[in-house]
């Protein structure tokens, strides 16, 4: 029993963190071609997270990895039965990678505008379909005991695509704010102006979200079983507008903390709803996947959490000296002398 | 063709392009590793210059190993569905924890290494790269006990309607996980030995930067010497694990019909799985193959007709991909022994023809590594998880042949086109050769 609730809180851990990591590696992916305003502010962007994208990939894999050692049944299940949409998902992420290693290695024409674009695409469509699967499964899947009835065009219903705009929306700002901290001049003072300019936006889809979220889904059935939880999204909304305030003060580091927190703390507020389903069915409640009935046997979990408690804090023990080692804005100058940059 | 023959066609398509960049980063890491290493304990510049630019080529490759290996976590769940609900207690563990105890590892230091030249002292920089050398073998390691249960399945029970884990050591001690890691790891090294072999052989054919290519073949020499040697070693273990564990794959391997004691090879042999026999046959040596197998010349070894039909691999395929495999890999000892025997001697730029011929044997090794995949997981057939379950019981129920056929030809034109520059750029940048010394070279301003 503990054991599962334990894995149902490291599965949103581990989802929540790689929002906030690879959130603005997207982002930035997706501001890169309009805050940029030449080749080598380009190359500037690429290099503000060149030393740490690949290893904030990894926690996207790790989540994957998680679900399958802890919850076999819901892997299996989730990834068959958004197969489609996980290919272009999965298509994306891998031309994304490649853009930035290959995109500096050579200079003929339209080759580096090919991978700009590429860059924007493959940046955008994970955003947009990650929100898209996780407002689906928030809202439930169409699966009964005789299988899936869905599509990847019914996956694209209004909640989907509103919960996908949500995340294009949260990455964009994040990615904005990201830059701003981590590059100077005018390439800075663009990004810190372009987060400003998205935050009403982003306010603006997190009101309609959070009301649709009310008629689509069964999320806030758990909020009214106990009122106390309401501090979740509370704290949402409290970090989102501190984001604002620090931005309006110019204390764009304390901006971006803020940012991270709130993609955190959007994670926790669905997750909370959605406790203890991991896939709702939107057929038949019993045909709900929950993390009692697709989980893996207590062995394998008592297993798998001793693993999660040594190697995590280890993880994030590095994870955080390398961004030390990093956390310098990175400047024009820099990225041309070094021949080892993107 | 049915989700399942698509299924597995796709995973082979995806597993093995993803196989042609693992190998490298395996061994090219050691040597690089090799080079910083020489560098921080001499002062020597040069060995500086050789660990970037081969480190250089690395990372371009790197790139590629990483991306297309989430294809494969994901393929589990898309593809195999049934397998993964089925074994996903015993055999999601694994995956989880080469996340989180390796790849982890691999992918934050490999940003310190490549980024982190002026940013970290000089041992924090050479101890970036050789975390990423062990992680990534590391990596391997979890990746192939994976593999190694679905070849030899152990600490389970069903129960449940499932494979439920019952003891987690015995997945640590498989040994045909452990042995099958081995092997795998050290025939990799070869690739790397062979690619550093040849692009130096290029440069010192053309006698440019002679010394810097001649350390560089050197040090590739004697490693490819070892991996090569190493290789033989672990797979004439690994031959006979294979023999205790999976006596049909053995079978199929050598085209061995009837079960008998002294059992010998064919050194010509064409067997066909219709008649049930060789239809060519010659060069009988007798008792090889119960030696190889149990170390014991009047050792009784299992012939194909005493296994169930139903229950065979595919026997040409696999025959033939040993074959293959075992011939390509003596060359590459031939060529390992040369190579350190003219290094050793500084004979080395005389011996132009052996230099010329180091180049185009840059993708043996490669082709030799792709064929014992073959033969490990077409051997393995009819069975998913061997004796557990089949193949065909392993397939998503909720996709159906049209989307796997979208996807496969999305992976054949992407992994195509990725290839294909992946190929290019390590081309360009090998041919182009180090950068200068930075005196004699002014810094770049141009993007």
């Amino acid at each position: 029993m503990e054991l599962q609730i334990t894995w149902f809180v490291l599965w949103g851990v581990l989802w929540a963190v790689y929002f906030m990591l690879d959130g603005f590696v997207l982002g930035a992916g997706m501001l890169m071609n309009f805050v940029a305003r030449n080749d080598a502010e380009k190359r500037v962007v690429i290099n503000t997270f060149g030393p740490v994208w690949d290893g904030n990939e990894v926690w996207l894999i790790t989540a994957g990895g998680a679900t399958f050692a802890a919850f076999p049944t819901t892997y299996a299940l989730m990834f068959s039965y958004l197969y489609s949409a996980l290919l272009i998902l999965l298509f994306s992420l891998i031309v994304r990678g490649v853009s930035f290693e290959f995109r500096g290695k050579m200079d003929g024409l339209g080759w580096k505008k090919g991978w700009d674009i590429a860059i924007l695409v493959c940046s955008f469509l994970p955003a947009l379909l990650f929100g898209v699967a996780f407002g689906n499964i928030f809202g439930g899947l169409a699966m009964d005991a005789s299988g899936y009835h869905g599509s990847l065009i019914g996956l694209l219903n209004p909640y989907g695509l509103l919960t996908g705009l949500l995340f294009v929306g949260l990455f964009l700002q994040h990615g904005a704010l990201y830059l701003s901290v981590k590059t100077t001049g005018e390439l800075k003072e663009r990004a810190r102006r372009t987060a400003k300019m998205l935050w009403p936006v982003v306010l603006l889809i997190a009101v309609v979200f959070l009301a649709a979220t009310a008629k689509a889904t069964l999320l806030y059935d758990n909020y009214y079983a106990q009122p106390a939880l309401w501090a979740v999204p509370l704290l949402t909304a409290l970090e989102l507008i501190v984001v604002r305030i620090m931005l309006g003060r110019g204390k764009l580091l304390k901006a971006f903390a803020a940012s991270c927190a709130t993609i955190l703390l959007v994670v926790a507020t669905a997750l909370v709803g959605l406790f203890p389903n991991l896939i709702p069915s939107s057929l038949d409640t019993a045909s709900s996947l929950t993390i009692f009935n697709s989980s893996s046997s207590p062995y394998t979990l008592g297993i798998m959490t001793v693993v999660a408690f040594v190697f995590v804090p280890i993880v994030i023990a590095y994870k955080i000296w390398t961004y030390r080692i990093f956390r310098a804005p990175v400047t024009v100058e820099e990225v041309t002398a070094d021949d080892h940059a993107y | 063709m049915d989700v399942v023959a698509l299924s597995r066609l796709q995973f082979a398509v995806t597993s093995m392009f993803h196989f042609i960049f693992v190998p490298l980063t395996l061994g090219l890491v050691l040597l690089v590793a090799w080079m910083e290493t020489r560098y921080v304990r001499t002062g020597d510049e040069m060995y500086k210059r050789m660990a970037k630019f081969w480190g250089k080529l690395f990372l371009i490759n790197f790139a590629l190993g990483i991306v297309t290996g989430i294809t494969l976590e994901f393929q589990f769940g898309m593809n195999w569905a049934e397998y993964s609900r089925y074994v996903g207690d015993i055999f999601g563990a694994p995956l989880a924890i080469e996340a989180t105890a390796a790849f982890f590892l691999e992918s934050v230091f490999i940003g310190v290494w490549a980024f982190g030249w002026d940013k970290v002292s000089k041992k924090v920089h050479l101890l970036s790269i050789w975390i990423v050398a062990i992680s990534s073998n590391l990596s391997a390691l979890w990746i192939l006990l994976a593999n190694g249960w679905m070849q030899n399945p152990v600490g389970y029970v069903l129960r449940n309607g499932r494979a439920e884990m019952v003891d987690f050591g015995a997945m640590f001690t498989n040994p045909y996980g452990v042995w099958k890691f081995y092997h795998t790891v050290v025939s990799c090294y070869t690739v790397g030995a062979f690619f550093v072999m040849g692009i130096s052989a290029w440069h010192l054919l053309r006698g440019s930067k002679p010394e810097f290519f001649r350390r560089s073949f050197r040090m590739g020499a004697y490693f490819g010497l070892v991996a090569i040697a190493l290789s033989l070693l672990t797979g004439d273990y690994q031959a006979e694990v294979v023999a205790r564990y999976q006596p049909a794959k053995l079978a199929a391997m050598e085209a061995h019909w009837e079960t008998g004691t002294n059992a010998g090879i064919h050194l010509l042999a064409w067997p066909d799985a219709e008649q049930e026999r060789n239809v060519v046959e010659a060069a009988y040596v007798p008792g090889v193959l119960s030696y190889l197998a149990y170390r014991d010349l009047d050792a009784e070894v299992v012939g194909l007709n005493d296994i169930p039909r139903e229950d065979r691999p595919p026997i040409l395929p696999v025959f033939l991909s040993f074959r293959a495999m075992v011939g390509l890999g003596g060359l590459m000892v031939l060529a390992s022994v040369l190579a350190a025997f003219f290094v050793w001697r500084g004979t080395l730029d005389k011996q132009r023809l052996f230099l010329r011929l180091l180049i185009y044997f840059i993708p043996i090794p490669y082709l030799t590594i792709q064929l014992g995949w073959l033969v490990a997981e077409v051997g393995r057939q009819p069975w998913l998880v061997y004796g557990v379950m089949r193949t065909s019981e392993g397939v998503s129920t909720a996709i159906n042949a049209t989307q796997v056929v979208v996807s496969l030809i999305g992976f054949t034109l992407l992994y195509s086109a990725l290839g294909f520059i992946d190929i290019y750029l390590l081309f360009k940048f090998s041919r182009k050769g180090p950068e200068e010394s930075p005196a004699a070279q002014p810094i770049l301003k141009e993007a």
